[in-house]
């Protein structure tokens, strides 16, 4: 689109999107059929060699994919209308994430306020409770579950104040130092920038480490596991896909770094690294609930 | 710094036409061949649906089992649903949106190209992974496909495991459309095409694509809870470990109730544009329409447990979500009045598109109303799970969702083919359709009212003369879709040459190109005054 601020690029014919599509096939329906496979008790399965087959093409197409727009972009092909729609992208993208964290969140509430409370004879319910469960008491973390022989309740609950604690202050201060790089990059500060940015690196890889250094100590010494009713199911389920969503913020910031080294960005033109950071400040946010709603309270 | 080693294909190629063979419809960044992918994907599943559909009236014809044992019949009901509403109806309008959108607001293309094709491109992955479920050992789904767990979850075959990650293929598809669709709207129109001088198909697609990206992660969430309490070990909705199989109901309805209007607002758009052509009219209240469409869409996210009266939730839940979906009658009612005032003492001709549209609000109104009724607690405990259910949805998505679709595509397949269909034919699809439809659904408001369950295949012997007429209105209904069939290969292959403006009331950009357009519109973005 000829505008004053240029012309829209429209791409060429691209091959990534149906490798994309067979890679994402293979590695869901291998990822099915591992799921089936150790249900079922099968023992010499072979169905991880299809998740893997399609995690390797995933990686090749996130690769080559990546490897286009970042050269279109540094070919000059892309106008300001072309950035907007990056921004756009990313920020409803991102708003997609909120809204799988508030279903989890909301089934934290939920379990909370309602259901086990319900179970425990509150509410219209009542009846539930007297022929169910009678023993049953509302608690919370619910170390007791109502069928503890079905489901063994945990043993002990995390301090949150331990080991939460130290991640908060980890990922909070990677937020801030990971806003350092960014005014680093903006002011052209090349050196600073690299620094700040393997600084915020460390200090994910170290929430991660201690993220399954809890959760060793959960399987070990608490018996919280994911078996271990509600209580165990939220912790894990929570804690769990934030970890995941870390993962892949240190991915994409690791891919900054590297990109920094390369010489790519200037101070005025650097979105993937905007892009990415706000990705990291949304999972610092999503981790603050997480530990006031899933350990403090 | 290194220099950038560019292979993108040639951005020169644009001024050419599409490349040539199979491969053109793999790789291809063109939103017109997208938008034809998705609207012939979503054709196929629509026959693919219907043959279910099909299994399941024959089985019900008559009382006692004949056909298929009732383990296969809960498979059809279920795939069914699913594929009707993931497979054809979503797809057919987001392949609308990628054909009308670019050229209604004078866009070169979506905003983001190749990613607008991986959208496409996961879907018949998905609805291979899903149909295979049927040939799996312990058979498909067979739990609905509102998936209820533990239905879903304790009780469900090991093929459930595939169905799970069909869904989370299907609502990536989704979201990425999704945001493509945001991105376009909001950075691509044509200088001096204001917010409120967009059609209303564009504006119904924004408020659409915002509900997608709310709600499609939410069933997300939900299906990754059934994995892990299917594999995992993990009690989300077992009671036993305190979780609650009615927190999947809030969860899946959350994403269910938006989920039904993702399946109507684009009617709605569709509607809003062909009324005013036929009706040589300009839309009665156009800013009305907009701001009722987005009041709609926000009521969708507070009126979800309206599906779940009868599951036990608090007294002041019922009056709640109660009250709050009546209140949905009220921006419906602007709807159906500005469409009405349109045609109040227009020039009105009553070519195929406009048939289709009429008999949208007159019959999606029905479905409305019987909506209505349903939306009362304690009627609804009467209600509830009753073909009564069943008329009512299949009111507001055959002629709602289907009709708009059919109306859209008479509408503008001169635009797509450069022909003229045949209008006899077309006619004689509507008529056909139209009777088929009322034979198949309205005998079940009576039956329901009678207390005939949904989803069971054998029923009480008073209920076989009203199933009878619905069998044979649903193979009227069915068969008279290879008819359309017949009438889009006949129009792509020839006919008379449409003009660039083939309807004389019609409005908007896509009447300025010519017919067919070009494989490339407005790479040059037009004047909008």
């Amino acid at each position: 689109m000829a505008t004053e601020e240029g012309t829209y690029y429209v791409p060429a014919q691209s091959k990534w999107p149906i490798i994309a599509s067979i890679g994402l096939f293979l590695t869901l329906a291998g990822a099915g059929m591992m799921m089936n496979d150790m249900s079922a008790g099968v023992k010499d399965s072979s169905a991880h060699y299809v998740f893997y087959a399609g995690g390797l093409l995933m990686a090749w197409m996130l690769f080559g994919w990546f490897s286009n727009v970042i050269s279109e972009s540094r070919a000059g092909l892309y106008s300001a209308q072309m950035d907007r729609t990056f921004r756009w992208g990313m920020f409803w993208f991102i708003f997609s994430e909120v809204m799988f964290f508030a279903a989890l969140f909301g089934t934290l509430f939920y379990v909370r306020t309602f259901a086990v409370p319900w179970l425990a004879g509150e509410g219209d319910g009542a009846m539930t409770h007297q022929f169910l469960w009678p023993d049953f008491v509302a608690d919370w973390p619910l170390m007791v579950n109502p069928d503890n022989d079905l489901f063994v309740g945990a043993a002990n609950v995390v301090d949150p104040f331990h080991l939460p604690l130290i991640n908060t202050l980890l990922l909070v201060a990677s937020s801030i130092t990971l806003t350092f790089s960014h005014h680093a990059l903006r002011a052209n500060d090349r050196y600073k920038t690299k620094l700040w940015l393997i600084i915020t690196l460390v200090l994910g890889a170290a929430f991660l480490f201690f993220q399954v250094e809890e959760y060793i100590e959960a399987y070990n010494q608490l018996g919280l596991t994911l078996s271990a009713g509600i209580y165990g199911s939220t912790f894990f389920l929570l804690t769990g896909f934030h970890g995941a969503h870390v993962t892949l913020g240190a991915i994409m910031l690791a891919v900054m770094l590297y990109r920094v080294y390369q010489g790519h960005f200037e101070a005025e033109n650097h979105f993937a690294f905007e892009a990415s950071s706000w990705y990291w400040h949304f999972v610092d946010v999503v981790w603050v609930g997480l530990f006031i709603f899933v350990y403090i309270f | 710094m290194t220099s950038a080693t560019d292979t993108h294909g040639g951005h020169d190629d644009h001024a050419h036409g599409p490349a040539k063979g199979l491969m053109r419809w793999v790789l291809t960044t063109n939103h017109k061949d997208i938008g034809s992918m998705y609207l012939w994907f979503s054709f196929i599943m629509f026959l693919t649906g219907g043959a279910m559909a099909m299994i399941i009236r024959a089985e019900l014809f008559q009382p006692g089992l004949h056909i298929v044992e009732p383990a296969f019949f809960n498979q059809m009901t279920t795939m069914h649903g699913l594929i009707m509403v993931f497979g054809a109806v979503m797809p057919a309008f987001v392949g609308l949106a990628n054909w009308m959108i670019p050229m209604q607001i004078g866009a070169p293309d979506m905003a983001m190209p190749r990613m607008n094709n991986w959208s496409f491109w996961i879907l018949p992955f998905a609805a291979v992974m899903l149909i295979s479920t049927l040939f799996m050992e312990g058979g498909g789904p067979n739990f609905g496909w509102t998936f209820y767990a533990p239905l879903s979850t304790d009780y469900s075959p090991p093929s459930t495991t595939f169905f799970i990650f069909a869904i989370h293929m299907l609502g990536i598809s989704s979201i990425m459309g999704a945001i493509n669709i945001i991105a376009t709207i909001l950075n691509l129109r044509a200088p001096g095409m204001t917010m409120m001088k967009m059609p209303l198909f564009v504006w119904t697609w924004l408020i659409t694509a915002y509900l997608l990206i709310a709600v499609m992660p939410v069933l997300a969430g939900a299906v990754t809870m059934m994995l892990l309490d299917i594999h995992f070990g993990t009690s989300f909705f077992n009671a036993g470990g305190g979780g609650d199989p009615v927190l999947f109901q809030h969860i899946f309805w959350f994403f269910g109730h938006p989920e039904v209007y993702i399946m109507i607002l684009p009617s709605f758009g569709i509607v809003s544009a062909i009324i005013p052509a036929f009706a040589r009219k300009g839309l009665f209240g156009y800013t009305s329409m907009v701001y009722a469409t987005a009041s709609i869409a926000f009521l969708s996210f507070i009126v979800w447990a309206h599906h779940m009266f009868t599951v036990g939730i608090p007294l002041i839940g019922e009056l709640f979500f109660m009250y709050a979906t009546m209140l949905i009658a009220v921006p419906t009612g602007v709807k159906v009045f500005n469409w009405v005032t349109t045609m109040f003492r227009g020039s009105m001709t009553f070519e195929t598109p406009m048939l289709f549209s009429i008999a949208f609000v007159v019959l999606f109104t029905i479905g409305g109303f019987s909506g209505l009724m349903l939306s009362i607690a304690p009627a609804d405990f009467q209600y509830h799970d009753t073909y009564f259910v069943v008329a009512h949805f299949h009111y507001v998505l055959v002629p709602g969702a289907i009709f708009a679709i059919f109306a859209a595509c008479y509408y503008w397949l001169p635009k797509w083919t450069g022909h003229m269909y045949d209008e006899t034919l077309a006619k004689t699809h509507f008529w056909l359709s139209f009777i088929g439809m009322n034979l198949t659904f309205f005998p079940m408001h009576f039956v329901g009212l009678a207390g005939m369950p949904r989803r069971i295949p054998d029923y009480a012997l008073q209920f076989a003369n009203f199933n009878e007429i619905s069998s044979v209105g649903g193979f009227l209904f069915g068969t008279t879709q290879f008819l359309f069939l017949f009438i889009i290969i006949k129009c792509i292959r020839g006919g008379e040459k449409a003009p660039a403006k083939p309807w004389e009331g019609a409005e908007g950009l896509e009447w300025s190109v010519p017919s067919p357009a070009p494989y490339h519109t407005f790479t040059t973005p037009p004047d909008v005054k």
